[in-house]
């Protein structure tokens, strides 16, 4: 089987105005990777590094300077009208939707543009609505939504002609924890049930955890990671930091087994451990927390992408 | 026509919306009224002032006006949403359009449409009628069809200047004034009697815009005058031709543009 | 009194700074005039030959200046209606206006003028070089036209403005106000004067020109700055350019506040 996408030596530039003189600015250089059905694949690296770029180029919206790419078996560019039909695209920071009208009427244009029959239309969007929770604002217009509300609107606007391939730039910036908690529940249903091949940007390093098996990680054009998450955290050494408020003011906590102390506040009253997820879990962590001290209350901080990408790119120089 | 349905749903969900705000509508529809009266009357004013204006009289100017304003307002209405290109480059909505199996051209043009622009036909219909009713016409079989033909290549030559238009906006972005000096110079152009033009104007606004054949060239033809230097009134018979070539012109900037584009801002 | 008007000089120094980036959009301006101007040049100096070689006090050196002294006003006299101010009404920010301790209508109208002012350098002074030196034209050989055409011209300039600032706070009340904006676009053109003289115009059309406050934005500017008016005339049509900016300014200021207070009770 051939992959879904597949790129070869992909770059493109742009020429911008800086003063009078025009520059030369290689947003994507010389990129080479393929992508699997069925995958699902998260695309991170610092803002400005590339990614929107790349997804437009996949896409069919930008013509690459040099190299090729095919996705979904299609020439972006030459068969953008083709690949449409297979490809469902989200970006965070655009919206598809009509500004002035109901969701619903959204959905209805949607589908007689992607030419869905009646019998289609109806049985998926029931299954968008009810998956996305959506049905107590169909009637509202989009601009009143809130920005969660949008969002799982732009999903399922992206998605109700069922792609094989669904690209999402960066679904869950500005989103409310809960917001996306809904959303990663909903893609990875989605992809349990109809085999959807996923590629998603984000800055959520939860993102990556929950919805992906592959991570890519480009700078500035070019592609410095390419393998499973664990991997990465193993390169990178990746940390979650588990963070616990005590009842009372303890000594720092520094015996803990496959943890390390990161340091405390309120003297000792808040405290933090790094602690690697291969090697322990946040509950063994905490069975040890709590025979030295009582913890009145605790979360648990993501690693930060930011963080691993810069030790990426540190790496990988 | 299942292949209509898209652009169907699309447009009559924005008729519905712009219905539904009857104020606006109303003023909408005077306000666009009054630009046809308005440019009839900036016509009316200078044939106030002398009997005849390169060799026409206000009445056989009317005709002139009307066929012009017809076409164009026609066109206005099909195609005149094209002009709000570079709010969609600047807001990014055109990155959406890429990721519909539409064609691009086709999605912008119906991706809304200003029903108020109907007011505007009306002037222009009356004056053709009138023109048509005050001037001495010798009718035949062959005035009819150059009517209907000039008419009809009038609204192709027009909607070809807004999507060359259009086209030149991927590299403008914000220069829109610099098309407008045609699209809408263009029109201006088209309602005047073109043999007060230089030479240079002729070849602008005769040929390469082919504007005089949206009026002049055909009102000469019908009413049998001569025409001046250039511009002969058998012309008028070339008036498809025209429109081809101005749609070969608008295709091939609009290809260029879209290969251009540099994706939305932000 | 002079720290209180000097938040207003910034605006205008930032008005002006705004527009002199856009560099691509003053050159397609340009363009603009130029081709609108030789049109009119066709058409017009057609009309003065048909008429003999005067038409109502315009020869063809007189008609010339008018047209380019016409185009090259064009970019600086809002003429077509849409404002900053409208924008920040329709998508809400209007409210942080009325935060600020400024008059949210001097500050509007005094930021137009910096855009209006800077746009006579890239559009307005090519617009009328290129009409002297490829048509020709008839201008004043005396100063004065040009000191008190300046003051008139500067006053026209606050004049649009201030009426462009007028047709904003419409949407104060209305969702949409595209279809008065274009309604201003006509009505202003014609009857300041941008396609044909108004004194072309025949009597009834002329005073009902003269009862509006267009004339005062481009006509009166033009013919004092052309040397058409002159002598205690020229006084008077400043005079009645100021008398339209003291109303217009007055109009303005109520209509502010009424939408302000409609703010306040029912919300954006
Ligand atoms: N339309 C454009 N014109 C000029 N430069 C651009 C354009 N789009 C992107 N760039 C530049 O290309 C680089 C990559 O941008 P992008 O792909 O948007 O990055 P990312 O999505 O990873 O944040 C940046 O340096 C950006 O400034
Ligand atoms: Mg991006």
């Amino acid at each position: 089987m051939s992959p879904i996408i597949e790129t070869r030596e992909l770059t493109r530039d742009f020429h911008v105005r800086d003063g009078l003189r025009r520059k030369r600015i290689r947003a994507v250089d010389e990129m080479s990777f393929s992508v699997d059905a069925g995958a699902a694949v998260g695309y991170i690296g610092a803002n400005g590094a590339g990614k929107s770029t790349t997804i437009k180029m996949l896409t069919g919206i930008l013509v690459p300077t040099s190299g090729e790419v095919r996705t979904c078996d299609l020439r972006p560019v030459q068969d953008r009208r083709r690949l449409a039909r297979e490809v469902g695209v989200v970006f965070g920071q655009r919206s598809q939707l009509w500004w002035d009208l109901p969701v619903r009427e959204s959905f209805t244009i949607l589908a007689s543009i992607h030419a869905l029959s009646s019998a289609d239309e109806r049985a998926r969007t029931d299954e968008l609505v009810d998956r996305l929770e959506m049905s107590e604002y169909l009637g509202t217009p989009v601009r009143q939504l809130s920005l969660g509300q949008r969002m799982r609107a732009e999903v399922a606007a992206a998605l109700l002609h069922s792609p094989r391939l669904v690209i999402l730039d960066e679904p869950t910036i500005g989103l409310d924890v809960l917001s996306k908690q809904r959303l990663r529940e909903f893609l990875v249903q989605e992809r349990q049930t109809h085999g959807t091949t996923l590629l998603l940007t984000t800055h959520d390093m939860g993102d990556i955890e929950r919805l992906c098996d592959r991570v890519l990680v480009v700078d500035h054009g070019h592609l410095a990671y390419d393998g499973t998450l664990d991997g990465l955290s193993r390169t990178v050494g990746a940390q979650r930091v588990l963070v616990v408020d005590l009842a009372e003011q303890t000594p720092d906590l520094l015996g803990i087994p496959d943890t390390a102390h990161l340091g405390s506040e309120s003297r000792g009253l808040r405290q933090r451990l790094a602690f690697d997820a291969e090697r322990t879990t946040a509950a063994r962590v905490l069975g040890a927390v709590s025979e030295q001290a009582e913890v009145l209350d605790l979360s648990i901080e993501e690693p930060d992408i930011e963080d691993v990408v810069r030790r990426v790119y540190a790496a990988s120089r | 026509m299942a292949d209509l349905a898209p652009y169907r749903a699309v447009l009559a969900s924005r008729i519905r919306s712009q219905r539904s705000y009857r104020a606006n509508f109303r003023i909408d529809l005077i306000s666009s009224f009054m630009v046809g009266l308005v440019e009839l009357a900036e016509v009316w004013v200078l044939f106030h002032n002398v009997h005849s204006l390169g060799g026409f009289t206000f009445a056989q100017i009317l005709l002139v006006f009307g066929l012009a304003d017809v076409a164009f307002s026609l066109a206005d209405l099909a195609f005149g949403h094209c002009d709000n290109l570079p709010t969609y480059i600047r807001a990014g909505k055109l990155d959406v359009f890429y990721l519909r199996p539409q064609p691009l051209l086709l999605q912008l043009i119906t991706s809304d449409i200003s029903l108020r622009r109907l007011a505007r036909v009306l002037v222009g219909v009356v004056c053709v009628v009138a023109g048509l009713a005050v001037n001495d016409i010798a009718w035949s079989a062959s005035t009819v069809l150059l009517l209907v033909v000039s008419l009809v290549s009038g609204f192709a030559i027009f909607s070809a200047m807004f999507v060359w238009a259009a086209g030149a906006q991927f590299f403008l972005i914000n220069g829109a004034e610099m098309t407008n000096a045609f699209v809408y110079g263009g029109r201006y152009a088209a309602t005047q009697p073109a043999a007060v033009w230089n030479r240079p104007l002729k070849v602008v606004f005769g040929f390469f815009f082919p504007m005089a054949f949206t009026g002049y060239l055909p009102t000469l033809e019908i009413l049998g005058l001569p025409g001046p230097e250039w511009l002969p009134a058998w012309l008028a018979w070339c008036t498809p031709l025209a429109a081809v070539w101005a749609w070969a012109m608008a295709m091939l900037f609009w290809r260029i543009g879209v290969r251009h584009y540099q994706g939305g801002g932000g | 009194m002079r720290a209180s008007l000097l938040p207003y000089w910034r605006l205008l120094r930032a008005g002006i700074r705004e527009q002199s980036t856009y560099r691509l959009a003053a050159l397609g301006g340009l363009v603009a005039n130029a081709t609108f101007g030789f049109l009119k040049v066709a058409v017009l100096f057609a009309t003065v030959r048909a008429a003999g070689g005067d038409l109502n006090g315009y020869d063809l050196g007189a008609m010339s200046a008018y047209i380019w002294l016409s185009q090259g006003l064009l970019g600086s006299v809002n003429l077509h209606g849409r404002s900053d101010f409208a924008e920040r009404i329709k998508d809400g920010s209007v409210a942080v206006d009325f935060l600020r301790p400024l008059d949210v209508q001097a500050a509007s109208i005094v930021q137009e003028v910096g855009r209006s002012l800077w746009s006579l350098v890239p559009r307005g002074i090519p617009s009328v070089l290129i009409g002297g030196l490829v048509v020709g034209m008839t201008m004043p050989t005396s100063p004065g036209p040009y000191l008190l055409g300046a003051v008139s011209l500067l006053i026209g300039i606050t004049i649009g403005a201030a009426v462009v600032y007028l047709v904003a706070t419409a949407g104060f009340w209305m969702v949409e106000t595209r279809g008065l904006q274009i309604l201003y676009m006509v009505v202003s053109g014609f009857l300041a004067g941008l396609f044909v003289p108004i004194a072309l115009f025949p009597g009834w059309l002329l005073v009902l020109a003269q009862a509006t406050p267009f004339p005062s934005m481009m006509m009166y500017p033009i013919d004092i700055l052309s040397g058409r008016v002159t002598g205690a005339a020229a006084l008077g049509l400043t005079a009645a350019q100021l008398g339209w900016l003291a109303a217009l300014g007055l109009a303005g200021h109520l209509l502010t506040r009424a939408g302000r207070h409609k703010l306040e009770v029912q919300g954006g």
